[in-house]
């Protein structure tokens, strides 16, 4: 056993048993988590491994750089288009090369429109069962759960008993025909679950209602992109073009009538997010009033790189403006540079990489990634692995720090960054959520204590979502306006040929992924990808200790959270679902044969 | 007479995954050599997992082609129907990535949009772990039969379609034509080029054994019934 200061602030005591959590499940990708829990069940030292080698900057290489939106975009299949815009940025930034007025409004709402789903489908397929106990929701009486409904989203027309008494009866069916369905590997007996047998209710019917919508809302992507997932791209402005006459007959995708059909898909997400999203995480969230654990360097040492600016290219219009915060400081926000050498940098002295000196970080446009696989100083066998030792290398994660600090990415710190700098919308939410919270817990708390906690990861989610589908409107409205004005451009094709791109040049872009601040970094030499590098939101948030020792978001997270059952982690998932980590995206395939899937082990 | 039916014919499996993509194969010979009427959809459904659901939802009939593991001899076909064919849920598989195809048909119950009838033309793999690779010849061997089966199927439930003049041929711009079975196998790169099992850098370091990898031994009791079993261990 050990005790050791990090340099960001927390005390990490190796004493105590060991839980393993291998893999950590309803997450994208693969991810283990070992945490030491003290005699009073309370965590004492986290360590998180993305346990997959992700091998796309190796495969880019060489290739057209024009086409590598198409390879990153495959990286995720739900964060689906993020990776593409991302990498046109990348290019364009480094060819020079501007968008038109359209394109720029439609790569917005495709954005968004991913914002939404994504995070939709993260709360209700993936993280709701964290909170919510749907076995439970058979002792609900239906009247209540309708009651319950009116009071939290009286404007959503699903909300008669009838209605939830059906819900009920479908449940109850399905799981006395023995099947648990989609609900199976839960740990139901936990008193860690909170809700009440109407809440669960009303979160279970949603939970259907969601699957049942979110297949319209990527509607909008087919329209614009062809497809989804992954719909397509296109460096110098989106492959569609407009002719607000046509029948599509000669090819032109967007007529008046699949813009009318976008803005009703809009209004679809708009109304879901107003009307169930929000006020069903504010209901959920009251219920866990007194386990506001789980922040970590969440809402206190955060960053992204801005987005949604209302003029493309123009920073200062940003919507959710970037920056960092450090140590709970929100009066000071500093400038966070993409192109910077000294902001930006991964380290891999705890990861399975090589570098030449792994004191020192590399920069993106100068990153390599070089596996080192070496896990001689663990406990076990090569195949099996009893334990990770987080003094040695112990991640396929590199650990990106900016300025050498560590931070959280996500929506959580995309909406302490626009509240700390004055943001009116973000604000207004905010407060208005806090009101809505505390109306329902019957609590007195300020933003900060909810908001730096696992529920502010969640909450911060769903406003973001809500704020995505009123800024599409906006989008749509500005979209019509231009065409009418008579522009109907959607790509600018100038430097479509290699012969008009300088010999060397490289360029950044960045992007608002659904789970943080998300960079690619690009280098092109005689028309071909000498360098790519992407450094994505889960490598930041899931990054293993750097060289001076400080410890990422996620292991962060778990410092310091009490658990009701040592042998089950129902309150370890709940935070680290609050990322909604991808590590298909952070790191890539890696897994031995005959490893158990789903395992947590007390040593 | 009611409502025309519609009927679905889903093809899932993944094509880098040797005879996983057996479902895929199998459905695009089928389009190649049929025509169907407008209630007939085909639709390759590759490893979409829980976005299949709306498809599902929406058909009266369901055709899936797939490779199943039920421990047989590889390349052996079964048909299974209706009630018997398995829609509980992978107890292991709870991200969206992992959604299996059973667990996709447990959600369209749950939501009431069952398929009146369902029939699963499946079949046992010899080979999976051969990343890039095509077929192996028993499995290949199957694409006509169960083509056959399915056809079989239809004209027992009055399901129309005709045999194509001339087969039909992907035009050679779209992805489509790039992935035809034809296209993929000539395009493989050598083993020098594209290791097949994994990524040499790794596999040869000196923290691993590589071991050829292996599918459960025929004659060994028989796995649980899961359509997807067998891509657990992968996973």
């Amino acid at each position: 056993m050990s005790v050791t200061t990090t340099p960001n602030g927390y005390t990490l005591n190796t004493g105590g048993k060991r839980l393993v959590i291998d893999p950590v499940t309803r997450i994208e990708g693969h991810m283990r988590c070992e945490v030491n829990i003290d005699d009073n069940n309370v965590i004492t030292n986290a360590v998180s491994t993305g346990t997959m080698w992700r091998g796309l900057e190796v495969i880019l290489r060489g290739r057209d750089p024009r086409d590598a939106w198409a390879f990153v975009e495959r990286i995720c299949g739900v964060c689906t288009g993020c990776h593409a815009l991302t990498s046109c940025r990348a290019v364009e930034d480094a060819l020079d090369i501007k968008i038109p007025y359209n394109a720029f409004l439609i790569r917005e709402m495709m954005a968004k429109t991913l914002q939404v789903h994504d995070h939709v489908v993260h709360f209700y397929h993936l993280h709701a069962l964290d909170w919510v106990n749907p076995v439970n929701c058979l002792k609900a009486d239906p009247k209540a759960t309708s009651k319950l409904q009116q009071l939290t989203g009286p404007k959503h027309p699903n909300s008669s008993p009838g209605y939830f008494r059906d819900i009920q009866t479908r449940i109850r069916k399905f799981i006395e025909s023995g099947q648990l369905g989609p609900f199976k590997n839960g740990h139901w007996d936990n008193p860690a679950y909170r809700l009440s047998p109407e809440a669960d209710l009303m979160a279970v019917t949603h939970y259907l209602e969601a699957l049942d919508l979110q297949k319209e809302f990527v509607k909008l992507h087919t329209v614009f992109g062809g497809k989804n997932p992954h719909p397509n791209y296109l460096v110098g402005g989106v492959p569609c073009a407009i002719n607000m006459d046509d029948d599509m007959s000669a090819g032109a995708p967007l007529n008046t009538e699949r813009l009318f059909f976008v803005k009703a898909r809009i209004d679809e997400m708009k109304a879901f997010n107003d009307n169930v999203y929000v006020p069903d995480v504010l209901a959920i969230a009251s219920f866990y009033k007194n386990q506001l654990w789980g922040g970590g360097l969440g809402g206190k040492s955060v960053m992204d790189y801005g987005a949604y600016p209302l003029v493309n290219y123009d920073k200062s219009t940003d919507q959710l403006p970037g920056g960092v915060i450090l140590d709970d400081n929100w009066d000071n926000v500093m400038e966070i540079d993409p192109r910077d050498p000294t902001h930006v940098q991964e380290f891999v002295n705890h990861s399975w990489y090589k570098y030449p000196d792994e004191s020192k970080g590399l920069h993106p446009w100068d990153g390599i990634t070089d596996p080192n696989y070496d896990v001689s100083s663990a406990k076990g066998t090569r195949t099996n692995i009893e334990e990770l030792d987080e003094n040695a290398k112990y991640s396929w994660i590199k650990s990106p720090r900016w300025k050498g600090h560590a931070v959280e990415v996500g929506p959580l710190s995309r909406y302490v960054l626009a509240y700390a700098q004055g943001h009116e919308i973000v604000q207004d939410q905010i407060h208005k959520s806090v009101a809505a919270f505390n109306a329902l817990a019957g609590t007195n708390l300020g933003a900060k204590p909810i908001l730096q906690s696992t529920i502010g990861r969640t909450l911060a989610r769903a406003l973001e979502s809500q704020y995505c589908s009123d800024m599409m409107v906006d989008d749509w409205h500005r979209l019509i306006a231009n065409i009418k004005a008579g522009d109907t451009s959607t790509a600018n094709m100038e430097k479509w040929d290699p012969s008009t791109w300088p010999k060397e040049c490289k360029g950044v872009g960045t992007a608002a992924a659904p789970r943080g601040g998300l960079g690619h970094w690009i280098r092109i030499k005689d028309g071909k990808i000498e360098n790519y590098q992407c450094v994505v939101p889960t490598t930041w948030n899931g990054s293993p200790r750097d060289p001076a020792g400080n410890i990422g978001a996620f292991e962060a997270s778990l410092m310091g959270t009490p658990v009701e059952r040592k042998d089950e982690p129902v309150e370890i998932l709940r935070t680290l679902h609050s990322f909604d980590p991808c590590l298909a995206c952070s790191t890539h395939v890696m897994s031995e044969e005959g490893e158990e899937i789903v395992s947590a082990k007390v040593r | 007479m009611g409502e025309q039916k519609k009927v679905l014919v889903l093809g899932i499996g993944n094509i880098l995954w040797a005879d996983e993509g057996f479902g895929v194969r199998a459905l695009e010979h089928l389009q190649s050599h049929y025509e169907f009427p407008d209630y007939v959809t085909l639709l390759d459904g590759g490893t979409q997992g829980v976005y299949l659901v709306q498809d599902v939802r929406d058909a009266d009939i369901l055709i899936v082609f797939d490779a199943i593991d039920y421990g047989l001899e590889p390349g052996t076909m079964k048909i299974i129907e209706n009630e018997n064919v398995p829609k509980f849920m992978g107890a292991k598989k709870v991200s969206l990535h992992q959604t299996g195809f059973q667990e996709v048909l447990a959600l369209a119950d749950m939501m009431e949009d069952y398929p009146e009838q369902i029939i699963l033309i499946g079949v046992q793999p010899e080979y999976i772990e051969d990343f890039g690779g095509s077929l192996r010849p028993v499995v290949k061997a199957q694409i006509e039969p169960a083509v056959e089966k399915a056809l079989a199927f239809m004209d027992a439930n009055a399901i129309e379609y005709s045999k194509r003049d001339t087969p039909f041929v992907p035009n050679d711009a779209s992805e489509d034509a790039i992935l035809t079975m034809d296209n993929y196998e000539q395009g493989r790169p050598s083993e020098e080029l594209a290791c097949r099992m994994g990524d040499d850098r790794i596999l040869t370091s000196n923290e691993f054994n590589v071991t050829e990898p292996k599918l459960a031994k025929v004659g060994d009791n028989p796995l649980n019934v899961e359509v997807d079993h067998h891509l657990e261990k992968y996973r």
